[in-house]
């Protein structure tokens, strides 16, 4: 029986196949749809979780090689979205449609633990997310400011 | 009682009304043929027994719950039309509640689609909540047993001015719904200075869900004991399936059952493209179930289009005469008599609407025999009347009869407004007798798009000495929307070429628009601005190509040719205006100018001018969706041909605003997504398939190659409310390449930017 560690939480995955990507075993096991399929791919980031703190695209990442990983997912990357990057993204009214968002925010939130100052060089590289709303103007602010409130902790 | 309404239990329009304690106060505004609103009041005995057009209740303990019954996919719909309804209300935001509706004609336009939920809804919003404020202030006169211009409600209370008393709005629920409803006549608007919401910015009202991750979309949309199915859809449009063998797919662990579905009859409209489905009990195993299935497919009538060779065909019927679809002056003639004519040709692919989210839905079929007895869809669907219309006769039931819930959209731009993907999911759960979510895997959507179409655009102009355009020639080809429809539409519709052609601004004697024909071989649809995408980006590319053959700069060249301050003559013309009245939505010359004016001066023009090679400004300026929007863009362009877009300035002016920083998100929105589109926007066809698959060929911009800085300017105004959405994409191509000539000297007529080599020396 595989058993994965979700925002802290052991879950008994029964025969679901150790092939089966991370999205779905989240999305459809274990009803985690936070996270969103975007391409299947790893082109979009759109389903970005942490494990181990990495960011990482789940559409891509077989179950089988999770092995005992501690995942964090959206839904546990703050009790009540209280997160810098949720918090800057909300100032900044980020959100469009939203779909998009906690994928960028799972990347965001993975970079600015490596690097609570990046330069806009570095934002570049790091947040390559597609978003077809066209909200790149307000996350590299939101980044910032996320940026900001890390430091001063 | 109305049986429809009994029949739809636990739906979010009846979970409205229950929400609605005894003795709420409700109210319906009605509409009625033209613009009229009439509202009606009710309480929950008898209302049943109105046509309501949109709901505002309230409860005893205070509660407003307001029906939002547009679609949400990211300009803030959801919140701004309620806002709307708050404050001629005067209700306290933090005590309102969005209820979403389902899909029922008799709310009034549901299709979230055109840039005109705004303008639509306004008006009738406010005297909705007008309404509702009246009565609360009469109740109060009433119970207080004083002259009611002494009450004056206030933030969720109404006060006597004469006095100390107040009132909460919940305690005058009782005797408000006792009350005969005011007349239109009756009611007083608030003066635009005492607006508490509209105007004013707050976040949208699902920001913490979305944030969360707690936020339903499409995909996420459960019913109980559902079965999830992917689908092998054909590869060409109008394909069949001949055969197939689902034993491989059936081995795979968690797949339930595998059914084809039958190709659409007559024109695609909104019908299923036909082909084998995969239900499983997850998405996962339904995916490896259809990548399993070995099916033989007869690639009918379309199985040679090839986009290439069509384009060919484009150019061809672009530079020979047409239909004319605006004429005044002699253009030919003027033309043919001239020896200083410039023409140029421009041409813009296939593009898909490639939402992040994309389609899904679940629906739920009761049959009894043969017979369906109910069905209810839940969908990420920017028009669930649509939805009704297409998966009714499906299922053989009257639309009104199908349930429609609507979830948040992630994104649209007008995918989501052609239901197909319902259809399916209704299928499929009649023939299994339980719920089957579907969900489109994104080399599904880019396959099976209803896409933007592929046209060609030829442009002539007569200059005279003083190298003004004396006359203009426009002829266009391409497939129209129509034809999606009507198997028999080769042409440009008439709607179609009034987005950038026959709505040309400027100022020339002799002008002549043509369009020529054109057979569909895929679905065409419409896609976010839709013509203008392909025609302004000719005619405002064309302005910029006339004012450097005239020597002249580009700017000051683009304000003389739109002329003196006028409203175009409407009606002379011919143009739709979109059904705007031209009182209200003159297509007013000074507005235009304006606009283009305050893009160039927030982007220090002269300064633009200067810039060494390599780095450039351009110049563009566009009506549309009765906004009008200026846009300069600032490019850097190294010599080895790598793009870079420093910044752009955006002036929009779409009269009055309610939210204006959602309104600066759409136009922020609009430019990334009008840059992707310039950049790397390309489907081809070959062998009537589509190359490519998923965002690896078919690229989108990121953070990098983005827009860096994108400075807008919103005008204050008073006029009538326009569209937003759409309004401010069809400038944005062409000054971006504008500023590109400008740069390098290149001149791009052929999208996307990817198929050129911008290197200079």
């Amino acid at each position: 029986m595989t058993s994965i560690n979700v925002n802290g939480k052991v879950h008994d995955l029964g025969d679901v196949p150790d092939d089966t990507p991370l999205l779905w075993v989240l999305r459809d096991h274990l009803g985690l749809t936070g996270t969103k399929y975007g391409c299947g791919i790893a082109e979009c980031g759109i389903c970005t979780v942490h494990i181990d703190g990495d960011a990482i695209q789940s559409c891509i990442t077989q179950l089988g090689e999770v092995g005992d990983s501690e995942i964090t997912t959206i839904e546990g990357l703050s009790e009540d979205g209280s997160h810098p990057v949720q918090k800057a993204w909300k100032q900044h009214g980020v959100p469009q449609c939203g779909y998009c968002q906690v994928g960028q925010m799972m990347m965001a939130a993975a970079m600015l633990q490596s690097n609570n100052d990046p330069s806009d060089d570095d934002i570049d590289s790091e947040m390559w997310n597609i978003c077809r709303c066209g909200t790149y103007p307000r996350i590299r602010a939101a980044i910032k400011s996320a940026a900001k409130e890390m430091q001063a902790k | 009682m109305n049986t429809s309404i009994q029949s739809r239990k636990g739906i979010s329009r009846r979970g409205f009304l229950a929400g609605a304690s005894a003795g709420s106060l409700v109210l319906m505004a009605k509409v009625t043929g033209g613009q009229e609103v009439v509202v009606v009041g009710a309480t929950k005995a008898n209302l049943e027994s109105f046509d309501p057009d949109l709901f505002v209740s309230i409860a005893p303990d205070g509660i407003v719950s307001i029906l939002a019954h547009r679609s949400e996919m990211g300009t803030g719909i959801r919140t701004s039309l309620p806002r709307v309804v708050a404050d001629e209300l005067e209700a306290d935001w933090e005590r309102v509640e969005i209820v979403q509706a389902i899909g029922d004609k008799r709310l009034g336009d549901q299709n979230t689609d055109g840039s005109n939920s705004i303008r639509f809804f306004f008006d009738r919003m406010r005297v909705a909540g007008a309404t509702a404020r009246t009565m609360l202030e009469r109740a109060a006169a009433q119970k207080w047993g004083v002259p009611v211009d002494q009450c004056k409600a206030d933030n969720h209370r109404v006060v006597h001015s004469n006095s100390d008393r107040e009132i909460g709005f919940g305690e005058l629920v009782s005797i408000a719904s006792t009350l005969d409803v005011p007349a239109a006549d009756e009611l007083t608007l608030k003066p635009a200075s005492k607006y508490r919401y509209i105007g004013k910015d707050t976040p949208i009202t699902d920001m913490d869900d979305i944030l969360t991750g707690k936020a339903i979309y499409g995909i996420d949309a459960r019913m109980e004991n559902q079965l999830f199915a992917v689908i092998a859809r054909p590869p060409v449009v109008g394909g069949t399936v001949k055969s197939f063998d689902a034993s491989e797919a059936k081995k795979i662990p968690g797949v339930v059952d595998v059914i084809e579905i039958p190709k659409f009859v007559g024109a695609p409209l909104f019908q299923p493209l036909g082909g084998v489905a995969v239900c499983a009990d997850s998405t996962w195993a339904a995916w490896q179930g259809r990548d399993a299935l070995d099916i033989q497919w007869d690639d009918g009538p379309n199985a040679n289009y090839d986009t290439d060779e069509f384009a060919k065909t484009l150019a061809a019927a672009a530079n020979q005469p047409g239909k004319a679809v605006r004429n005044h002056g002699d253009a030919d003639k003027v033309i043919a008599e001239s020896d200083n004519v410039l023409r140029a040709d421009y041409s813009v692919p296939h593009l898909s609407h490639a939402p992040m989210e994309t389609p899904c839905a679940v629906a739920d079929v009761k049959t009894e025999g043969d017979k369906v007895v109910s069905c209810t869809v839940t969908a990420a669907t920017q028009n669930p009347q649509a939805v009704q219309q297409a998966v009714g006769p499906a299922m053989g039931m009257k639309p009104e009869d199908v349930i429609v819930n609507v979830t948040l959209l992630g994104s649209g731009f007008g995918r989501k407004s052609k239901p197909d993907y319902c259809v399916e999911a209704a299928m499929l759960s009649r023939k299994l007798g339980r719920p089957v979510h579907v969900t489109w895997t994104r080399e599904d959507d880019i396959h099976n798009d209803y896409f933007h179409t592929i046209s060609h655009v030829h442009l002539e102009a007569a200059v005279d000495d003083d190298g003004k355009p004396n006359a203009w020639l426009a002829r266009a080809a391409y497939p129209t929307i129509g034809s999606t429809f009507n198997p028999f539409a080769k042409e440009p519709a008439g709607f179609e070429v009034e987005m950038g052609l026959t709505d040309c601004p400027y100022d020339i004697p002799h002008l002549r628009v043509e369009v020529g024909q054109a057979a569909a071989h895929t679905r065409i649809g419409w896609l976010r601005s839709v013509a203008h995408i392909q025609q302004n980006f000719a005619v405002c590319s064309f302005a910029d190509e006339l004012a450097h053959h005239a020597g002249r700069d580009p700017y000051e060249y683009l304000l003389e040719l739109l002329g003196q301050d006028r409203h175009l003559d409407l009606k002379a013309i011919g143009l739709s205006n979109r059904g705007a009245s031209p009182t209200d939505y003159p297509y007013d010359i000074g507005r235009l100018k304006a606009v283009t004016r305050r893009a160039a001066e927030m982007a220090d023009w002269q300064r633009g001018k200067q810039l060494p090679k390599g780095r450039g400004v351009g110049i563009a300026c566009c009506r549309a969706f009765l906004g009008y929007t200026g846009h300069v863009v600032e490019v850097e362009v190294s010599q080895d041909g790598k793009l870079r877009i420093p910044k752009v300035w955006v002036a929009l002016d779409a009269g009055l605003i309610v939210s204006p920083d959602r309104v600066r998100a759409q136009v922020e929105g609009a430019a990334i997504m009008a840059t992707t589109q310039a950049r790397y926007g390309k489907i081809t066809f070959k062998n009537g398939r589509v190359q490519q698959s998923n965002y690896d060929d078919y690229s989108m911009v990121t953070m990098s190659d983005a827009p860096r800085e994108i400075i807008v300017d919103v005008i204050d105004s008073k006029a009538a409310p326009a569209g937003v959405g759409e309004t401010t994409v069809p400038s944005f191509a062409p000054a971006l390449c504008n500023a590109i000539f400008a740069a390098t000297g290149k001149r791009i007529r052929d999208l996307p930017l990817r198929d050129h080599d911008l290197s200079w020396s």
